[in-house]
């Protein structure tokens, strides 16, 4: 496997990638919190929110549809949030019935829902963006910065580099089973039927066969990870992973961090 | 190619900031002892593992087996990993692994993180090692056989708590996604423990060391079982309750304050137009719960046999 297929860094050398990673974090974060807050229907500040969307695309140099493209990876949980229709108080416009109950679609059910579908889609696209324009490893330098504790980043920094390392392996283990454990589906067997006394593959094999494969996976694992260890000792690993960069604020990451914030709150002022 | 598991990833947006913070809140405080207990008990050795572990448990839920109708059943890993790593340490574990999922993939939000690592690492983690810690010294087949119940008791907890925190912030109606969170997590639950029973079968055939007396898996204190017993208690008492009388739980949550006062008035509004109450008294569907938990031991008690005679 290619070992940039789970990275999600595009790299240009736009201005938004040279913005701090520390400041890139808080502003995303600040960006959604606002999101959340806004209260429902807000369309003037949800739509000011896109356009300041729209501009950090701009700014990334990836292209201004570049977050559009892949913000619909939440859509499938709407889902669940379909049922606000039903429950949030306000004008009943219709009822039907579902499964013995008396479902009643009220105007502020409707908005509520269209709401929670626009906050989820901005606030996916500025997590899409903030992973485009920023290295993973910057990214957790970033939380490190801000406070986050060693011991759990330093685990996400060792999943993050061995990730690629598992996931081979998962892909050799796909392929084995692929490989040899295939059984006839019933529907393509009238040329080979099964022989009198073989055993039907049912979906409870199938699921011993992933749950054997998942006890390999744990062992070939943990078994690297010693291997893993004694290389790190060998090369004088003392209990935490060092970085080249200097990852240090300048003016510019303050004034536009500030500038950022303050759009951010002028949103909630609108919004409001 | 990266896993995106069950229904329990909330994306940002979904969660009302209030209870967003109380469930970072109560994830941060967990995490700090965590923390505190792994650097007591640990050398600097188990960082380097746990972050292989969080690897494997990422890597772990691509490995799917088709069930039915184009779907296909995979691992989530909360309880498999704190059998095998001990308590504390899968809480780490999963919190890297959500963490991971939520920044890189987008599967979760960053907001709502505190939730997802709530619900999908921290409770199945305690459900997963108090059962387990209670047949600590008991035979393989029994050991087997709560693992299998500790994992699916661990998705239906994640289920329910997810439905829970949907609910209070106004994104879902309870009486409508509780039941359908419940019945398709019961589901995923099964094969949820079918591949943590197979996986700790295997691993017991290959490496019982690994899961011996002195291992990370029996560290933990008895504290365990106890916190195991009363988060399942809770499913399945709370879970019968609230999906046949969502309205009275909606007005126990009133009158506690946890629902804002605005969505309260509906209920004065619109009355009684909900759920007739499906099984009587609540007495009847607490005894439901019950006998469903011990069927699915029952399933899950058969397979363990079935697997050791292998």
């Amino acid at each position: 496997m290619h070992a940039n297929l789970f990275d999600r860094y595009h790299h240009t050398e736009g201005p938004l990638h040279r913005l701090e990673a520390r400041v890139k974090v808080v502003l995303t974060v600040a960006f959604i919190v606002s999101n959340a807050l806004l209260p429902d229907g807000a369309w003037t500040a949800f739509g000011l929110g896109w356009l300041l969307v729209l501009a950090a695309n701009a700014l990334s140099l990836l292209g201004l549809g570049f977050t559009l493209k892949r913000s619909l990876i939440a859509l499938p949980f709407a889902l669940a949030a379909i049922s606000s229709i039903f429950s949030t108080p306000g004008n009943p416009l219709s009822s039907f019935p579902f499964l013995g109950m008396e479902l009643i679609v009220t105007d502020a059910g409707l908005l509520r829902f269209a709401s929670i579908l626009v906050r989820s889609w901005l606030s996916v696209q500025a997590a899409i963006l903030l992973v485009a324009v920023t290295t993973f490893p910057d990214l957790i330098h970033a939380l490190e910065h801000l406070r986050a504790p060693k011991i759990i980043t330093t685990v996400i920094a060792f999943l993050y580099r061995y990730l690629f390392v598992l996931s081979d392996e998962v892909i050799r283990l796909l392929r084995a089973r692929q490989a040899r454990s295939a059984t006839l589906p019933p529907s393509v067997s009238p040329h080979f039927p099964r022989k009198w006394g073989e055993r039907k593959r049912g979906v409870v094999w199938r699921a011993k066969v992933a749950g054997n494969m998942v006890g390999q996976l744990f062992l070939r694992s943990y078994e690297r990870s010693d291997r893993i260890y004694n290389a790190m000792l060998a090369r004088g690993y003392q209990g935490q992973i060092r970085t080249l960069h200097p990852h240090t604020l300048t003016r510019r990451d303050w004034t536009i961090g500030a500038l950022t914030v303050l759009l951010i709150l002028s949103l909630q002022l609108i919004g409001r | 190619m990266h896993p995106s598991p069950l229904l329990l990833h909330i994306p940002d947006g979904f969660l009302s900031i209030i209870v967003a913070v109380v469930c970072w809140v109560i994830t941060a405080s967990l995490l700090a002892i965590a923390i505190r207990k792994t650097n007591e008990s640990l050398g600097e050795k188990q960082i380097p593992l746990m972050g292989i572990m969080a690897a494997f448990i990422f890597a772990a839920q691509m490995i799917n087996f088709p069930v039915a109708g184009g779907t296909s059943g995979h691992l989530l890993g909360g309880a498999l990993a704190a059998i095998l790593l001990g308590p504390w340490a899968a809480m780490l574990v999963m919190t890297a692994v959500i963490a991971v999922q939520g920044l890189l993939f987008q599967d979760g939000g960053l907001v709502a993180m505190g939730a997802n690592i709530l619900n999908m690492g921290l409770i199945t983690a305690a459900i997963g090692y108090g059962f387990h810690r209670a047949v600590l010294t008991q035979s393989r087949r029994v050991k087997l056989t709560v693992a299998g119940l500790a994992a699916w008791t661990s998705v239906m907890a994640g289920a329910l708590a997810t439905t829970l925190q949907l609910w209070l912030s106004g994104t879902a109606k309870l009486g409508i996604i509780l039941p359908a969170m419940l019945t398709v997590h019961a589901l995923i639950g099964l094969g949820e423990a079918f591949i943590t029973v197979a996986a700790l079968g295997f691993i017991m055939q290959t490496r019982p060391d690994l899961l011996g007396e002195s291992s990370a898996s029996a560290l933990g204190g008895k504290g365990w079982i106890l916190a195991g017993i009363a988060l399942t208690m809770i499913v399945i008492l709370l879970a019968p309750f609230a999906s046949t009388n969502p309205d009275g739980l909606e007005r126990v949550a009133t009158d506690l304050g946890f629902l804002q006062s605005g969505q309260s008035a509906p209920f004065e509004i619109i009355p009684d137009y909900t759920v007739p109450i499906l099984g009587g008294t609540p007495l009847s569907t607490v005894v439901a719960g019950v006998i469903g938990v011990i069927v699915v031991g029952l399933v899950i008690g058969a397979t363990a046999i079935g697997l050791r005679k292998k």
